[in-house]
């Protein structure tokens, strides 16, 4: 008979070890369904790496993938930090996009680098507004978080889609409704063949682990996170970090939404987010709310993505086959999480064997 | 006594949690008919054995025989076909269930709950035992004493004739503790074993055939009661002679530090927690506050903290009005007041975080700018873990994984550290050792030396006395007495503590 | 009067999927676990339903496979929130992503088809004797297939258990007080991988009516976002089967009142009526949150896993 038991504290090489191991199974579990697809997995595993790394090409696909990837999941990060369950990344992106958009569209001659600066303040207020409302109902009432956001999701991707077939779709194109292109002015320059964005990005990184640790705000955020009655206690406002956490977590999904519509899309759709503000929960989630290991989990999952694509053409493997990778990935290190945290132990019989 | 098969026999138990040893060589026996009591300080194992009893723990080592029979239990259900009902300190009931159902909860019916079956059944038992309980009640409107019974009755139900009580008086008034003393007897007549367990000696002396005395997790000595006296089980219970008495010096001057007038405060059910309150705190003296749990302690603590709202009433601390001001204006004003909360982990400390970053909990916002400079809370962390000898890695150890009165002492050293001139503390010492215990007594009276006025929130009547200069009594919300402690006995204590105002005696020495 | 009855009829058609997803996370809920796998066990349930379907051309099969399908997600849930522990948010959005991946892949062959005749007229329309002539109420609610049935008869009786039954009394205590219930000898592993499996199956069920008879054909993506609808309903429900059957139908009206909308007087885009779910979603739940009371209070522990040598 088993039992178990909690570890007092564990090595980073131990925690390391096991989350390695962890992947490891997945990718053996997920490889016996590829072959079950009939696919040669080995083969398949070489394809993505090459697809996300193979060449100076697919590198900076990779990157450019990562990049909203990144921005979204520091955002995302606050929020959690704060035990503020915020699953409205998707619908935060595609606001900051709808507002900076409207920028785009309406002030096309207007010089590039005011115009892309404002576009960029506009996905900050865009994405901040979007968390806003979430956040407003639960400080006053505490109305449940992730159900009211990711409804949120949903009504903003019916407006988006409102817009693309009504007042804001591009007269000029049969056939699909679309919305028109960005003119020049609005679309992103490019720094080493990579939008600025992931100039952007690299900055957050830094600025989200200086609030984060070593300011008051991000002080408060973590004392309300592991108890609102320690934050009360201590004299945190607590309304008011809430709202600040949220806006500044919209804020980064709404710019993060910015950079794809500019840089990616060059225009405002539904495609604009791509399921990133889910995916971005994840990445969070497994870079342990933490800015620097968040930007490492970002570009691997970036790599996970991208080398889906590459054998998607390359293996005729469907689109889905990404997605059941980038889950089975992640129920094994859920899993792993137990065995870095828990220890298993032989029960010992009245005769009295301990086995610890 | 009657069988000659002991009820129950441990033998060698031995119990690691980690790195911890719990227990080892243990060996308990208990007989039919007789109430036994486990004495022990806080930490000394005496929860974890009776664990291993009700099949919450298995023993590491050793054997557990139960009616002469060995037995291996590895889920309370195993215990409870032994016939060992448990009757828990925290209560193991469901708030917004009825005592009925609590009582349904688990058993082997039919499909449906038969609600008459049950009723008949726990009205026989009710009246071999002489216990009442309204069954269609709520939990949640229990008071303690009914919720104590709901748990006898549970345990009765399923026909247990091994009971383990686990520190059943802590929050009990004198008179409560002495009806559940009833119980146990008529328990005892009816042939059951009783374990009890507890760290206060004088109930131990009243109520128990045989002591076993526990301590660092190993059993020292099984005596009859009628062997032995308190000095002897303090000594066993701490392994050396140990002097019981809290000193209590004399108080400084008179100035009253702190005046409450008036105060009424509303609970989250729109319900008054406490009904115009009016009483003074002066510097250097030891203001106890007795009352059953819920009657408005944690309130009054809050809201003269500044961290509960008010709905009326003035608070005048150093000559300012501060009802009503949150603890950052209250600050601002100059004023010191330091509040040890009774929820270390959920209320004064966070977990997660080191003691540096515990300790700049209400001092961070002080400094200028965005950022936090947390080097001069670093120098002061190893200050106050060389100053209470507070054992841990280092400073950047997550307190959550100390021990309670390690985590206490960090909560107690922050505080004490801002030289407040009002210092409230709620329930301070509560499961902790006694060495700890006394170390705090010793604080407060230093601080109350220092002329700093000390609210002192207690639920050991004995301490109480010894500790206080005076004591205030709360019931209900309000106060039903404030006595001079050096002339109150613990009977009077707990007749104001159920709202019965005593005539002569006790009168407000203000 | 027409229109309204024929209505109200289709809102309880289109509520069905809704009712048998909000029913199975319910029990999930009741069992302390909050599982957002919803729409992922919903899609599970939909495609292998749906090729059972064509493959067996029985429908009971189908909807058997469904089942099994749906409890296998969950049962992939409980491994990892009961045994292993992990966090049950992420554990839940995982399986969603997973449960769309999975549809998606399998449902690649299926893109197009039709649901067999076989199994589409077991589907069809069975008024029920008697009850269905009816004035008004008759053609609303006795006028369906029988899965619609199977959803009064599946509400009702969960109630039953849920309220009335001893085991039923157990899995409110776990919700409520785990601690309490292992005290009084509950097996609580036990009941919350039952009751997460069952949930996990009613979830499948749900989706394999939108496959199989209410659209009904395959789609990539058939559920549409309906699981997190029945997440919502959930906490509209106050965790009662009972009062599931008012959210779901309602919900089920506002899914299809948009189509009602088009060529009435009232003209407004096809895109900002279908918004109007996820609006009144929000909208009920900050009400709730709004009032605020006991009764309508979730299960204590949901979310929180238990652990019972926890020091």
């Amino acid at each position: 008979m088993f039992r178990i038991i909690r570890k007092n504290a564990i090595s980073n090489r131990d925690s390391i070890i096991i989350r390695a191991t962890a992947i490891i199974l997945a990718l053996l579990v997920s490889a016996v369904f590829l072959a079950a697809l009939q696919l040669n997995p080995a083969l398949v595993y070489q394809g993505m790496l090459k697809g996300a790394f193979g060449s100076v090409y697919s590198f900076k696909e990779t990157i450019i993938r990562a990049i909203p990837l990144l921005i979204t999941a520091l955002g995302i990060s606050v929020a959690f930090k704060m035990q503020f369950w915020n699953i409205g990344g998707e619908g935060q992106i595609l606001m900051g996009a709808f507002l900076s958009s409207f920028f785009a569209f309406n002030f096309p001659s207007m010089p590039k680098v005011p115009l892309l600066t404002i576009m960029m303040v506009a996905g900050l207020i865009g994405g901040a507004i979007w968390a806003f409302i979430p956040a407003f109902f639960k400080s006053k009432w505490g109305t449940n978080e992730t159900i009211v956001t990711l409804m949120m999701n949903y009504v903003a991707l019916k407006w988006i889609t409102y817009l693309q077939n009504g007042p804001w779709r591009d007269k000029a194109s049969m056939g699909f409704p679309q919305m028109p292109l960005f003119k020049e002015n609005a679309i992103l320059p490019n720094v080493l063949g990579i939008n600025i964005g992931w100039i952007i990005a690299i900055l957050l990184v830094i600025a989200m682990y200086i609030f984060m640790n070593k300011t008051k705000k991000g002080y408060e955020i973590a004392v309300l996170g592991e108890s609102e009655k320690t934050a009360n206690y201590a004299g945190v406002n607590i309304k008011k970090t809430i709202i600040i956490a949220m806006l500044l977590s919209g804020g980064l999904c709404g710019l993060a939404g910015t950079i794809q519509a500019s840089a990616v899309s060059y225009t405002l759709s539904v495609q604009v987010s791509g399921g990133v503000g889910y995916t971005a929960i994840i990445v969070a989630w497994l870079g342990a709310l933490s800015a620097p290991v968040i930007l490492v989990v970002s570009i691997l999952f970036a790599a996970l993505i991208e080398g889906g694509s590459y054998i998607q053409t390359a293996f005729g493997t469907p689109e889905s086959t990404a997605l059941i990778l980038q889950s089975m990935v992640l129920f094994f290190v859920l899993g792993s999480e137990f065995f870095i945290r828990y220890k298993i132990v032989k029960k010992s019989t009245h005769s009295g064997k301990e086995v610890v | 006594m009657e069988n000659k098969v002991p009820y129950v026999c441990m033998k060698n138990i031995k119990k690691i949690f980690g790195k911890v040893i719990a227990n080892k060589n243990v060996n308990l026996t208990v007989e039919g008919g007789e109430v036994h009591a486990l004495l022990g300080e806080n930490g000394a194992g005496k929860s974890t054995l009776m664990n291993m009893l009700s099949g919450v723990y298995s023993p590491d080592f050793g054997e557990v025989l139960i009616h002469g029979k060995q037995v291996s239990f590895s889920s309370p259900k195993d215990a409870i076909e032994s016939r060992i009902g448990m009757i828990y300190q925290h209560f193991k009931l469901v708030e917004n269930m009825s005592a009925e159902e609590n009582i349904m909860l688990g058993q082997k019916h039919k499909i449906f709950l038969s609600s008459s079956k049950v009723k008949k059944r726990v009205n026989e038992i009710c009246s071999k035992y002489s216990l009442e309980l309204d069954l269609d009640k709520k939990v949640y409107d229990m008071s303690v004493g009914e919720k104590q019974t709901l748990e006898i009755l549970k345990v009765l139900y399923r026909g247990a004739d091994i009971l383990i009580l686990d520190e059943p008086t802590t929050v009990f008034t004198p008179q409560e503790a002495r009806k559940l003393f009833q119980i146990m007897n008529k328990m005892k007549e009816n042939g059951c074993a009783v374990i009890f367990i507890t760290h206060k000696m004088e109930e131990v002396m009243e109520i128990s055939d045989r002591i076993t005395v526990l301590r660092k997790g190993e059993t020292v000595k099984t005596l009859n009661k009628i062997d032995t006296n308190p000095e002897e089980l303090a000594e066993l219970m701490v392994g050396h002679s140990v002097d019981l008495s809290i000193k209590r010096g004399e108080p400084k001057d008179n100035k009253v530090v702190l005046e409450v007038k008036g105060l009424t405060v509303l609970n989250e059910d729109n319900l008054e927690a406490l009904s115009n309150i009016n009483f003074n705190l002066k510097n250097g003296e030891i203001l106890g506050v007795a009352g059953i749990a819920n009657s408005g302690q944690r309130e009054l603590c809050e809201a003269i903290a500044g961290i509960y709202p008010i709905k009326s009433g003035e608070i005048i601390l150093e000559d300012e009005n501060i009802a009503g001001k949150n603890p950052r204006d209250i600050i601002k004003k100059g004023i010191s007041m330091s509040f040890v909360p009774e929820d270390r982990l959920g209320m004064g400390l966070v977990g997660s975080m080191d003691m540096v970053d515990n300790l700049l909990l209400k001092s961070y916002h002080n400094q200028d700018g965005f950022f936090i400079d947390k080097t001069p809370a670093v120098v002061k962390a190893k200050e106050i873990t060389k100053k209470l000898k507070i054992q841990t890695p280092d400073v950047f150890y997550p307190i959550k994984n100390l021990s309670g009165g390690n985590i206490q002492k960090i909560l107690l050293g922050r505080e004490l550290d801002s030289n407040p001139h009002v210092l409230i503390m709620a329930y301070p010492v509560r499961g902790l050792d006694i060495n700890t215990c006394y170390t705090i007594y010793d604080l407060m009276n230093e601080q109350k030396e220092k002329g700093v006025g000390v609210l002192f929130i207690g639920e050991d009547l004995d301490v109480l006395i010894q500790l206080c200069d005076r004591i205030m009594v709360m019931y209900n919300g309000k106060i039903t007495g404030t006595v001079d402690a050096k002339n109150i006995t613990k009977e009077k204590l707990g007749l104001l503590m159920v709202g019965k105002k005593s005539e002569s005696e006790g009168k407000s020495v203000v | 009067m027409e229109s309204v009855v024929s209505f109200l009829a289709a809102a309880i058609v289109a509520g069905t999927p809704l009712l048998f997803a909000t029913l199975g996370e319910i029990i999930t809920e009741r069992s302390g676990n909050l599982n957002l796998g919803v729409e992922g066990m919903m899609l599970m349930g939909a495609v292998i339903g749906f090729l059972m379907g064509l493959k067996t051309g029985n429908p009971v099969a189908a909807m058997a496979f469904a089942m099994v399908a749906g409890a296998f997600g969950g049962g992939i849930f409980a491994f990892l929130t009961v045994t292993l522990r992990a966090n049950q948010v992420v554990s839940g959005l995982t399986l969603t992503i997973f449960g769309t991946g999975f549809s998606s892949l399998i449902g690649k062959s299926l893109v197009g088809q039709v649901t067999p005749p076989g199994v589409k007229s077991f589907f069809a329309t069975a008024p029920i004797p008697g009850l269905s002539k009816i004035p008004v109420l008759g053609p609303i609610l006795f006028n369906h297939d029988v899965f619609v049935y199977f959803g009064y008869v599946t509400a009702v009786l969960l109630g039953i258990y849920l309220y009335n039954t001893s085991k039923g009394l157990n899995l409110r205590a776990i919700g409520e007080n785990p601690a309490s219930a292992d005290a009084a000898s509950v097996n609580i592993n036990l009941y919350k991988y039952a009751h997460i499996l069952l949930g996990g199956a009613l979830c499948g069920l749900g989706g394999a009516y939108l496959s199989l008879v209410y659209v009904p054909s395959w789609q990539d993506n058939v559920t549409a976002g309906r699981g997190w609808i029945a997440v919502a309903l959930v906490i509209f429900a106050a965790w009662n089967p009972y009062k599931a059957l008012i959210g779901a139908y309602l919900f089920g009206g506002l899914d299809i009142i948009g189509f009602r909308l088009q060529g009435s007087a009232f003209q407004v885009s096809q895109y900002l009526i279908d918004m109007l779910p996820y609006l009144v979603t929000i909208a009920v739940l900050v009400f709730v949150s709004f009032k605020k009371s006991k009764k309508n209070a979730p299960p204590k522990s949901l979310g929180v896993p238990y652990f019972r040598e926890d020091r």
